[in-house]
């Protein structure tokens, strides 16, 4: 049986600077992977390029095997792919309330996730429905943003570093979610560079460095030097 | 009491300028588009209302309610098929398309209508006026006002009460998030600019039952416009309606002085606020 999502061979520029080469990847559904790397491996492009923001030069997306590399953000979002960005990217403009609502944009027919059902999920988030998204914590923004994304009802979930600048107890906090959001059938990316995290959470690791995937396994099978040695792209031969 | 009655007149007067302002100030709270060619746009519209009233024989109130969804259309395919394209990082492009559409439309509009001057026939309203208080206004320069009001309310629950709203607020706040949300900031431009056309067309219906308009009044209109829209704070919609009043008192003020000091009294006010507040009077937070 194929994967839910399965990338391969994808290759994406920034202009004339080549940032992934040749990426594979596989997300069975119902299953987390996560994606680790030090910065400027190349994860926020992997990202990116899956939700159409970056362009893809070469290779191929398929989502349970229809392709997605030549297609717009809007029309990826609408297939099932949704994106919590990097940095949050909350609307000043909007309410905790319509960063919420405007994630359900183009959203048809009804799903699981309701504005009841994140407020059952993040309590905060009811208290906080009237003040403006970028007025809240970094945690209760992170909050704000998984909901934003799920209120698409998403097949599959990216979550691009969730755990950046945030405290310890915030990021527990967080990914608290994850086993309602897997219940709800969707399936999950996170980018992480908290390798601890990630492979706590994960059914699948990745890690990514200059642009390609150095090493891939189940968190149990792989040493602690193994992943050292990828991240920091040390080489032992 | 001439001061009151002046001062009145101008508020009311101010009241057209934010009509004039208003569809400037919706496409550049959206899309950081100055549109050069708005004052001209809102002349076509008054050429339309005249074309269509004459065509059809209705009054200008509802031939203008006939050209509405034109304008929209005009200015959704306007957004579409030209605008969209010239929108990036570098704000000179829509500037000079927008400036060469000025100028062709001022010369389609002169090689259509000739230079003549012509007024829309509105009828016996135009006489009509009302006390109020000490003073006297006129009819139409009420209803012009009123208008400008419920304009700038229906915009305002428009951006803060829909989903299309909330979509124009996403996609002025980041386009790139906003297609991560599934929303087409073209789309949403050009449906921007397709209101942006119906309340210019509104202004249209005002300016031409006003006064007297001919092909090249255009850019004068832009002016009063571009001022009011500064003087209130880019992109707030109120603080456009504030901007076009405080011209239209300058004007009325400066005209009760000397009838040649109009147009002038209107820039100094302009400037006087550009000196006193650069950003203007209610400036958005983000900006």
């Amino acid at each position: 049986m194929s994967a839910l999502l399965e990338i391969s061979g994808l290759t994406a520029h920034y202009g004339d600077f080549q940032a992934l080469f040749g990426v594979d990847l596989a997300l069975e559904a119902g299953q987390t992977v996560a994606i680790i790397g030090a910065n400027g491996a190349g994860k926020t492009t992997l990202m990116r390029a899956i939700t159409g923001i970056a362009k893809v030069t070469a290779g191929s997306i398929l989502l349970n095997g229809a392709e997605m590399s030549r297609r717009a953000a809007p029309d990826i979002l609408t297939a099932g792919i949704a994106m919590v960005p990097e940095g949050r990217k909350l609307f000043p403009s909007l309410t905790v309330e319509e960063n919420l609502r405007i994630g359900a944009h183009a959203r048809q027919g009804n799903g699981f996730w309701t504005l009841e059902r994140l407020y059952t999920l993040f309590p905060i988030l009811r208290e906080r429905r009237d003040h403006p998204g970028t007025a809240l914590s970094g945690g209760q923004q992170q909050m704000v943003a998984i909901g934003r994304a799920l209120m698409s009802n998403p097949t599959v979930l990216l979550c691009d570093e969730l755990s950046l600048g945030l405290a310890p107890v915030v990021i527990r906090e967080i990914y608290a979610a994850f086993p309602t959001i897997r219940e709800s059938g969707t399936s999950i990316i996170v980018v992480e560079q908290d390798i601890g995290q990630a492979l706590k959470v994960a059914d699948h690791v990745h890690c990514m460095m200059e642009g390609r995937v150095t090493l891939s396994g189940r968190p149990a099978d792989l040493s602690r030097e193994a992943i050292h040695d990828a991240y920091f792209g040390v080489n032992h031969a | 009491m001439i001061w009151l009655d002046t001062l009145i007149q101008g508020i009311l007067l101010g009241g057209l300028y934010a009509l004039f302002a208003a569809g400037l100030s919706l496409v550049f709270g959206i899309m950081r588009l100055v549109n050069l060619a708005h004052g001209d746009l809102i002349v076509l519209g008054a050429y339309l209302i005249l074309g269509l009233g004459t065509a059809t024989g209705l009054h200008p109130f509802l031939a203008a309610a006939l050209a509405l969804p034109l304008m929209f259309a005009l200015g959704w395919a306007l957004q579409s098929a030209l605008l969209n394209r010239v929108l990036g990082d570098d704000i000179l492009p829509p500037l000079l398309v927008t400036f060469g559409l000025s100028v062709v439309i001022q010369n389609a509009l002169l090689m259509g209508f000739s230079a003549d001057s012509r007024k829309l026939p509105i009828g016996p309203i135009e006489a009509q006026s009302l006390p109020l208080g000490p003073v006297t206004v006129g009819a139409m320069p009420l209803i012009t006002f009123g208008s400008a009001i419920v304009v700038i309310l229906g915009l305002n629950w428009l951006f803060y009460h829909t989903a299309l709203g909330r979509a124009f607020r996403a996609t002025s706040d980041d386009p790139v998030t906003a297609q991560l949300m599934g929303i087409r900031p073209r789309r949403i431009f050009a449906v921007a600019t397709g209101i942006a056309m119906v309340v210019a067309t509104i202004a249209a219906l005002y300016l031409g039952a006003r006064a007297n308009f001919d092909p090249a009044i255009g850019p004068a209109r832009l002016l009063y416009a571009f001022e009011a829209v500064i003087i209130g704070g880019l992109g707030s919609l109120w603080g456009t309606l504030a901007g076009g009043l405080v011209i239209g008192v300058a004007q009325a003020m400066g005209a009760a002085i000397n009838p040649e000091w109009q147009i002038l009294a209107g820039h100094l006010a302009f400037v006087a606020v550009l000196l006193v507040r650069p950003r203007g009077l209610f400036p958005r937070a983000n900006d």
